[in-house]
């Protein structure tokens, strides 16, 4: 059946149904890093398939980078990263219960309020 | 001066405008999911530089519109390279083609940049580092081909000598050639066909293929004065199909 897109007319599906359908499981996989600004921080931002370290540049650099500021990408083999194990993840389990690490949870803010009114204090 | 001038506009325009149209035909069915989005957004990356130069010709020289000058023009007005106009082919062929086409770009481009015609030099700085990325891509590629297995070093030799004398077709001069080389606006397309085929022969070499020998009568010319190849034609139809549908509706 002719399709309505004439990209999919010229792809001919029929020929490549019948044939082997090409998986890329042979390419490994990349973690992408992008940071927006010189000095600041390069965040994680996904991954790209790719044979060697150019490939996987050049692709991410339109995967991740072709839109907003960006001033550099690097990119790391999946396989370099080093992770927990996902059993050991109650290793973080109490960490939420720890709010005296989180400077939220000092309110001293009506305080120096109390301290700015009585020394009638404009700010 | 603006007659020379014009002309070499319409070459880059209608050469930029087509190649993006031609390499736009592989989104959606691209080799591999990241590849599919990198083409197609370089390909539209080719159409925005074609929009400039069309910008260019409408308020530096009174030509119509930007979309009038890439939909409304005949196919005998067109100045773009054979090249450009053939069909995508095999991913060999369209690498093979991105590979050979962006380099003359990326150096004519440079060469621009010390234009005397302040609009043009203007533009090549602005999308100096957008050439510079297709180029990287199409080295990278090109290179990781010629060098992945014996069936993909084969391809990429024939597609090289398939591409060969139509690549060539880039530097067929216009007739106002002399006029903008003594004006400074351009150095000429000898000199552009030289460098880049120092450059690419380096890179060719270098990927462990060889360079096809070139025939001067076998050059794929005709394109400059508005001579296509069959493939220019349809593909127009296909381009303007949706808005010969209604020319003055509002986008």
């Amino acid at each position: 059946m002719n399709s309505l897109d004439p990209r999919v007319n010229r792809l001919d599906v029929s020929k490549t149904m019948e044939g082997e359908l090409l998986t890329n499981s042979h390419l490994i996989t990349w973690e992408v890093f992008h940071q927006d600004k010189r000095g600041k921080q390069v965040v994680h931002c996904g991954i790209v398939h790719a044979n060697t370290p150019e490939m996987a540049l050049i692709l991410a650099k339109e995967q991740y980078a072709r839109r907003g500021k960006t001033t550099n990408l690097w990119v790391a083999k999946t396989s370099d990263v080093y992770t927990f194990n996902s059993e050991d993840e109650d290793i973080f389990e109490t960490t939420p219960e720890k709010v005296f690490r989180d400077p939220g949870y000092y309110k001293v803010r009506d305080r120096i309020e109390k301290y700015q009114q009585q020394n009638k204090i404009n700010v | 001066m603006s007659n020379a001038t014009k002309e070499l506009l319409f070459k880059m325009a209608d050469d930029a405008l087509i190649i993006g149209h031609r390499n736009s035909e592989w989104t959606g069915i691209g080799p591999m999911l990241e590849e599919d989005l990198a083409f197609s957004s370089m390909a539209q990356d080719k159409v925005g530089h074609a929009q400039a130069l069309y910008n260019i010709l409408h308020e530096s020289f009174g030509e119509a519109e930007p979309d009038k000058l890439g939909f409304m023009r005949s196919e005998s007005d067109f100045k773009c390279c054979r090249f450009v106009e053939q069909p995508i082919g095999e991913y060999d062929f369209s690498i093979v083609r991105q590979f050979l086409f962006d380099h003359a770009e990326f150096i004519r481009y440079d060469l621009l940049t010390q234009s005397s015609f302040t609009p043009l030099a203007l533009l090549a700085k602005k999308v100096k580092g957008e050439i510079k990325y297709h180029v990287l891509h199409g080295d990278t590629f090109f290179k990781q081909l010629a060098q992945g297995t014996e069936e993909s070093k084969a391809r990429m030799q024939s597609a090289l000598r398939d591409a060969w004398h139509l690549a060539l077709g880039i530097f067929e001069k216009s007739e106002f050639e002399g006029e903008l080389i003594a004006q400074g606006i351009f150095v000429g397309e000898d000199e552009l066909r030289n460098r880049w085929l120092a450059k690419v022969t380096a890179i060719v070499e270098a990927a462990g293929l060889q360079v096809p020998d070139t025939n001067e009568s076998k050059i794929e010319l005709g394109g400059r004065r508005g001579y296509h190849s069959e493939y220019l034609k349809p593909l127009l139809d296909e381009m303007t199909e949706v808005v010969r549908l209604d020319v003055n509706a509002e986008w």
